[in-house]
């Protein structure tokens, strides 16, 4: 494959990038005096910047280039992600989590769950959790320093060490509150970097309707419909109608619901930008002012690949040809920049795919160093030392969980299938949290017993469903149905996803209501106070004004995304 | 931070714009024959300078308030 060829001007634009959210860090180092400003920026970020840094830590490298792969081999229907996924979880936890979150004065999520229920819950998910995000964070790593070798023939392993060192030396000086500014500036240069690519696109194919045009070429080619790319519910009715191999249910109760509850709901590296607001309310306001951008994120992200799909159906060649003969999609981006960018702007679109890598990886090393120092380390190792030592484990845990990322990285290269392995494990024990924290916030009665057990009966309801079920025309193993007999097939990889999430969910549900019936409760209701829904006190916000009071932000972003639900349609 | 934001886009944004004037005019071939440093270059200069505005007047407005 032919490298991208980069000008003197492009290296100038990324020197520039990196001189900045250097800069970032060595102005922020001087806020930094206790463990509470390190990990939780002393909550006092103001709503719109945690808004922001809460989008952009998601959106990380695998987001963009995953979201664009799926673009091309969904099309359209890949918004589900966002506007059936993303919008009402984000509505939710705003509304109706953060007040116990935020409320409770926890520092973690884990350790909310070791308020609300016992110390064995929180001990579970902190102890996955923190496994979890050194993997995902030297997982993408992997992916990005790939990618950069394939397309630009940068080494792969100067890739790795460069963005490690300097997220590694922001994070050190400035802690949260340096990781969450600089999310703002790697938000904006990923909108700004990304935006020519995909107008320029636009204006070659004829717009939406030239689009349209040639993704019903590639729909009819793959045997569907002529308007399968290019509607996102209109072929929903049946598993065969669609790409994605999925019916409208298995979609709104697999994506909409467990999966994605459980995602924006419970994961600690979105939540703790929320956590790190100034108040409950700009709390509360973080995760909806991010909805707004967020809906309008597969303009982004997911039409640079259905724009790839369609060039390459029409003019053929667009996207390299994989090792199995499909198109490589996750070449979608990088191939797009490539045909359309000249120097100049091209090195702003590299710096957009930077940028997007370093706020992903900077959002779990942070995320990281908070659970392993207060959920861990201060729960089971040191207890009771002083704040500066707790502040001083921080920091080395920053620069171990760059290096262990950095080793993970390494290690995917030669043991691909244990990480995807892993990942899969992590899938297990993720899918079911949800149910936890739905039952733990609105249902007093909830023990913790319950929760624990539950939670347990939920991976293990999802080991199961994997492992007795297989997406079409694969082989039993990584890919599902490694317990032997395969009791059912799904037409698609994505579909046994959703139906194992949902599945997992279920699990923990059922099994949490029924042990916490049968176990005494081990908190009265005087410590839940704050931590459940039925015992706090109800916020009284008549006092903003209209466009900062919670309810009326989440009402527009629904409203927003159910209209942009019926223009696809 | 609207400060570093400002300072960032209206750097780059110069740059990209005195590099779309300066350059061969034969490299836009393959962005549809549009100049897209240039015009991409005053979008992001425009979008600094706004941001370095609203920084300098929430710095003055803080000030006013501390005295």
């Amino acid at each position: 494959m032919q490298h991208i060829q980069l000008g003197t001007i492009d290296y100038t634009i990324l020197i520039i990038y990196f001189v900045f959210v250097l800069g970032i860090g060595w102005a922020l180092r001087r806020v930094i005096r206790s463990s509470e400003d390190f990990f939780l920026s002393g909550r006092s970020i103001p709503a719109w910047i945690a808004g922001l840094a809460f989008i952009s830590a998601n959106l990380g490298a695998q987001e963009v280039i995953g979201m664009a792969a799926s673009g091309a081999k969904y099309g359209i229907m890949t918004s589900h992600f966002y506007w059936v996924g993303a919008m009402p979880a984000m509505v939710f936890v705003g509304l109706f989590m953060m007040p116990f979150y935020y409320g409770s004065r926890a520092r973690s999520v884990p350790e909310y769950l070791k308020l609300r229920f016992d110390e064995k819950t929180r001990g579970l998910n902190a102890i996955t959790f923190a496994i979890m995000t050194i993997f995902s964070s030297g997982i993408s790593m992997y992916a990005l320093a790939k990618l950069l070798e394939l397309v630009i023939g940068w080494s792969f392993h100067a890739s790795i060490i460069l963005s490690a060192v300097i997220v590694l030396v922001y994070i050190f000086l400035g802690g949260l509150t340096s990781a969450i500014y600089n999310e703002v500036l790697q938000f904006f240069l990923i909108v700004l970097g990304f935006l020519p690519l995909v107008l320029l696109g636009l204006k070659d194919v004829g717009g939406w309707s030239g689009l349209t045009a040639r993704l019903a070429t590639v729909a009819t080619n793959a045997g569907f419909a002529p308007g399968a790319w290019s509607h996102s519910w209109r072929y929903m009715d049946a598993p065969s109608h669609n790409p994605m191999g999925i019916e409208w249910f298995g979609l709104v109760m697999g994506l909409g619901f467990a999966l994605s509850f459980g995602y924006w709901c419970t994961d600690f590296l979105v939540v703790q930008r929320a956590m790190a607001a100034g108040s409950m309310t700009a709390a509360r306001r973080t995760p909806l002012i991010a909805a707004i951008p967020k809906m309008f994120m597969p303009l982004l992200v997911i039409l640079p690949g259905m724009l790839a799909i369609g060039l390459h159906a029409s003019r053929g060649g667009f996207l390299p040809i994989g090792s199995d003969g499909q198109p490589n999609y996750n070449l979608a981006i990088p191939m797009m920049l490539a045909h359309y960018m000249p120097s100049g702007v091209l090195g702003l679109g590299l710096t957009a795919l930077m940028a997007s890598f370093m706020s992903g990886m900077a959002g779990n090393v942070t995320a990281f160093n908070t659970v392993w120092t207060y959920d861990i380390y201060q729960s089971y190792i040191r207890p009771g030392r002083s704040d500066g030592h707790y502040l001083r484990v921080g920091h080395a845990a920053t620069v171990f969980g760059i290096v262990a990322s950095v080793l993970a990285a390494y290690g995917a290269t030669r043991f691909n299938n244990i990480l995807d392995m892993l990942q899969l494990v992590f899938s297990f024990v993720n899918g079911p949290l949800f149910a936890t924290f739905l039952l733990g916030m609105f249902w007093r009665r909830t023990t913790g017993h319950g929760a624990f057990y539950g939670l347990l009966t939920g991976t293990v309801t999802a080991a199961l469903h994997y492992g007795l079920t297989l997406p079409r025309g694969a082989v039993p193993g990584i890919k599902g149905g490694f317990l032997g007999a395969v009791l059912h097939t799904y037409p698609s990889e994505m579909a046994l996803n959703f139906w194992t999430a949902l599945f997992a969910w279920t699990g923990c549900f059922v099994a949490t209501l029924v042990i916490s019936l049968v176990t005494t409760r081990n908190k009265t209701d005087e410590e839940l106070v704050g931590l459940v829904y039925s015992l706090t006190p109800r916020l009284k916000e008549d006092y903003l004004p209209w466009y900062k009071r919670p309810v009326i932000l989440a009402v527009l972003v629904l409203v927003g995304s159910t209209i942009l639900n019926v223009v696809f349609w | 931070m609207r400060f570093p934001i400002g300072g960032m886009f209206t750097i780059l944004g110069a740059l990209l714009t005195l590099y779309g004037l300066a350059s061969d005019q034969a490299i836009y071939a393959r962005s549809l024959g549009i100049n897209v440093n240039l015009w991409w270059g005053l979008v992001l200069l425009v979008f600094g300078l706004v941001m370095l505005g609203f920084a300098l007047r929430g710095a003055r407005r803080s000030s006013s308030d501390s005295t």
